[in-house]
C-alpha cells in the first residue's frame, strides 16, 4: 500500500469521527503546549537570573558578610552576620591585597527622597566609583562619585533615570538638589539605563558615597563589597589573601562568604536546568496520558471497526498491513495533536515575552524536538497494543461481527 | 504434489472442526471437490450444513485442520498469512450477503480498494475502476455513498470490489440474501454475465430457484457434500 493512500485512508477514517479525533488531537495538543511552555517558562527564568550575574566578569569577586556556618542557615543573601564588614576592613583589603585592582563597598538601604513638592521612598545606595566602573554603570549625563576616601562622606548623589522622570520629569535634574531623608545632595550625575542586579533596578535608585550612606543610615556594615582582580593576578590566590586578611581582622575567624561569580552562575545554570527539567517532566506526565487516551481510541476503533477489519482481511490486506493502518491513524492523531501543541506553546511564550520583556522566555529547538519526538513514541508504542490485536483478527470471525 | 491442471481448484480430505465448550461440531468432514476453471456452481443444503465453511476455506478466509488445498498448482497449506493474503487479493473475489462496503468511502472508492491494498499506482486503477463501474451500469453512481445507494447497487459495487482484481474465482455467499427479487435478479444477471466472461462462479446459497441455475449442483449436508450434479 502507497504511504499517500495510507495517509488517505486513515485521514477518511479520522474525518468521519470528526470529535473523537479532535478530542484526541487537543489533549495531545494540550500536553506538548504543556511541555514546551514551562520548558519556555523555566529557560526563560534560567536566562533571565543568569543575565542578573552576567554583568560580573569572571575578574569579579563579591564578599558577603556572615557564612553558612556562622549563620546557620543557607548562605547569607540578606548581610547579616555576627560581625560585619566594614569599611576598615575595606580599606585593609584594599591596601594589603596584592591583585585587586578595584574595591566598591556598598551600603544599601531605603530613604525618603523629595524634589520640591515630589517625594518619594528610594533604594540609597552608598558606594565609590569604583562600583559604576566594576558594575559598568555609564552616565547619561553628569558625571560618576568623584574619586575620595571611602571614609569621606560628601553631600553629593546621583540619580537613576526613573527617579529622574519622576521628581523632575522634562526639567533637568543635574545640579539640583536632592533631599534624601534629613540631608540634601546635590545632583552631580544621572544612570543611563535599567542596570538590573540582583532584582534591583538600579535607575530606581540614589547614588551617595558609602559614608555618607554610612551616616545616613546609622550603620558601619556593609551590605557587599565587590572587588576587581588585575588582569595578571591569580582569582584563587586573591581569594586566599582577602579570605586570611578577614579572618585576622576578626580574631581568627572566617565569618564572610566570599563568591566567584562564574561559580555562582554555574550553580544557579545548574540549580535552573534541574528545575526546568523537573518541572518538564511532570508536564510531560500529559503525554503519557495522551498517548493512553490515542490507545483507548485505537481499542475502541478496532472494536468498532472490526468487520471492516475482516473486510480488509478478506480482500488481501495481510496483518502488518492492518497494524500499519491502525499505528498511522494513532500516529496522525499523535502528529497533528503535537504540531498544534507546538503553535499553541510558542504562543504562549510569545506572548509572554510581550508581557514580560524583561525574562527571556525561549523554548529551545532540542524541547521542541524531543515533544514531538516524546508525543510520536508515546503514541507508537500505546497504539501498538490494539493496532497488533487488529491485525492477528482471523478473517471469518472479523467479518461475522457487528 | 501430482501435477495438476493450472486453473484447477482442487480440496482433498478437507476437515474443519469447531468447538462450542466441550461439543465439537464437524463443519467439513473428508471434503473432496475439484473445480474447473469457468465452472458455475452452487452450493446449498440447510443451514450447519457446512456451505460457507467451505466458502471460507475456499477463499482462504478459514484453515482447515486436514487436508490438501490445491489452487492454480499450489498447495495453500504451505502459505503464510501473509502469502494467503496476497492470495486472496490476487485470485479470489468476495461477495458477501452483506455487501460489507466501507461506509466512509463512495462507490468507486469501495470498488478501488483491493487495487489499494495492493499499491497500484492511482492512474492505473483509475482505469481499471473505470472499466468496472461501466460494466456493472454504476458510472453515475461512482461518487455516492453506501447508504445513498440501493440494494442492489450495493451488491453491484460489491460485486465490481470483487472482480477489480481479475480474480480466477468468485466466492458469493447468499448474494442476494439481503435484496429483493428484482435487484436479486438483477445481482444474478451480473454474476452469471461474468462467468460467461470465464469467471469460476461458486455461489453458497438457500434460494433454491438460483440454486438451480447452475450447471453444477453441490449439495452439502453435515459437513459432507451429499450430492454433486452437473448439467
Amino acid at each position: 500500500m502507497r504511504l499517500l493512500d495510507i495517509i488517505l485512508f486513515t485521514g477518511q477514517t479520522l474525518g468521519r469521527h470528526r470529535f473523537r479525533s479532535a478530542m484526541t488531537l487537543v489533549s495531545m495538543a494540550i500536553g506538548v503546549a504543556a511541555v514546551l511552555t514551562l520548558t519556555g517558562l523555566g529557560e526563560g527564568a534560567r536566562g533571565y537570573v543568569l543575565g542578573q550575574f552576567s554583568f560580573l566578569g569572571t575578574d569579579t569577586l563579591i564578599m558577603f558578610p556572615g557564612r553558612k556556618e556562622t549563620t546557620g542557615g543557607m548562605p547569607p543573601v540578606t548581610g547579616s552576620a555576627a560581625r560585619n564588614i566594614t569599611l576598615e576592613d575595606t580599606q585593609t583589603m584594599a591596601r594589603l591585597a596584592r591583585g585587586v585592582d578595584q574595591i566598591a563597598p556598598l551600603v544599601v538601604g531605603s530613604a525618603p527622597i523629595s524634589y520640591e513638592s515630589r517625594s518619594r521612598e528610594a533604594v540609597t545606595v552608598g558606594t565609590t566609583a569604583a562600583f559604576f566602573s566594576i558594575r559598568g554603570i555609564k552616565m547619561k549625563r553628569g558625571k560618576s562619585l568623584p574619586d575620595i576616601p571611602m571614609e569621606q562622606a560628601k553631600n553629593i548623589c546621583i540619580i537613576g533615570e526613573t527617579i529622574k522622570t519622576e521628581l523632575f520629569g522634562n526639567l533637568p535634574a543635574v545640579g539640583q538638589w536632592l533631599r534624601v531623608s534629613d540631608r540634601r545632595c546635590r545632583i552631580i550625575g544621572l544612570t543611563e539605563g535599567r542596570g538590573d542586579a540582583f532584582g534591583m533596578d538600579l535607575s530606581d535608585a540614589v547614588f551617595i558615597p558609602v559614608a555618607s550612606a554610612q551616616s545616613l543610615f546609622d550603620t558601619e556594615a556593609l551590605f557587599r563589597v565587590f572587588f576587581k582582580i588585575k588582569a595578571n593576578a591569580s582569582l584563587a590566590q586573591v581569594e586566599k589573601q582577602l579570605i586570611n586578611i578577614m579572618r585576622d581582622r576578626h580574631q581568627g575567624e572566617l565569618d564572610v562568604t566570599l563568591v566567584r561569580p562564574d561559580a555562582m552562575i554555574s550553580t544557579f545554570n545548574d540549580l535552573l536546568l534541574m528545575l526546568t527539567f523537573a518541572i518538564v517532566g511532570i508536564a510531560s506526565i500529559s503525554l503519557l496520558v495522551a498517548g493512553i487516551l490515542i490507545m483507548n481510541i485505537t481499542l475502541i476503533s478496532v472494536n468498532q471497526r472490526t468487520s471492516e477489519i475482516g473486510l480488509l482481511k478478506a480482500i488481501g490486506a495481510p496483518a502488518g498491513q492492518i497494524r500499519m493502518l491502525f499505528l498511522t491513524e494513532a500516529l496522525l492523531l499523535a502528529l497533528i495533536g503535537a504540531v498544534g501543541g507546538v503553535i499553541i506553546g510558542e504562543t504562549l511564550i510569545f506572548a509572554g515575552t510581550k508581557f514580560f520583556p524583561d525574562i527571556p522566555f525561549y523554548t529551545p529547538y532540542w524541547a521542541i524536538l524531543s515533544a514531538l519526538g516524546v508525543a510520536f513514541l508515546t503514541s507508537a508504542v500505546f497504539a501498538y497494543l490494539p493496532a497488533n490485536r487488529a491485525a492477528k483478527l482471523e478473517p471469518v470471525i472479523a467479518l461475522t461481527a457487528k | 504434489m501430482p501435477e495438476l491442471n493450472q486453473k484447477m481448484i482442487e480440496l482433498r480430505n478437507i476437515c474443519r472442526t469447531f468447538y462450542l465448550g466441550d461439543q465439537a461440531v464437524r463443519a467439513l468432514n473428508q471434503v473432496n471437490l475439484r473445480i474447473e476453471q469457468g465452472e458455475y456452481i452452487s452450493v446449498m443444503g440447510p443451514s450447519g450444513s457446512g456451505k460457507s465453511t467451505l466458502l471460507n476455506a475456499i477463499g482462504l478466509l478459514d484453515r482447515p485442520d486436514n487436508g490438501e488445498y490445491i489452487i492454480d498448482g499450489i498447495n495453500t497449506s504451505v502459505l503464510d498469512e501473509e502469502q494467503r493474503a496476497h492470495f486472496r487479493r490476487d485470485k479470489i473475489g468476495f461477495v458477501f450477503q452483506s455487501y460489507h462496503l466501507i461506509g466512509r468511502l463512495n462507490a468507486r472508492e469501495n470498488i478501488a480498494l483491493p487495487m489499494v491494498l495492493a499499491g497500484v499506482p492511482p492512474k492505473q486503477r483509475e482505469v481499471a475502476v473505470e472499466q468496472v463501474l461501466a460494466k456493472l451500469g454504476l458510472t453515475d453512481r461512482a461518487h455516492h455513498l453506501p447508504k445513498q445507494l440501493s440494494g442492489g447497487q450495493r451488491q453491484r459495487v460489491a460485486i465490481g470490489r470483487a472482480i477489480l482484481m481479475s480474480p480466477s474465482i468468485l466466492l458469493a455467499d447468499e448474494p442476494t440474501g439481503n435484496l429483493d427479487s428484482k435487484s436479486g435478479a438483477e445481482v444474478i444477471e451480473v454474476l452469471e454475465q461474468l462467468n460467461q466472461q470465464g469467471i469460476t462462479l461458486l455461489v453458497v446459497t438457500h434460494d433454491l430457484s438460483l440454486g438451480k441455475r447452475a450447471q453444477r449442483r453441490i449439495k452439502m449436508v453435515d459437513g459432507k457434500i451429499a450430492e454433486d450434479i452437473s448439467r
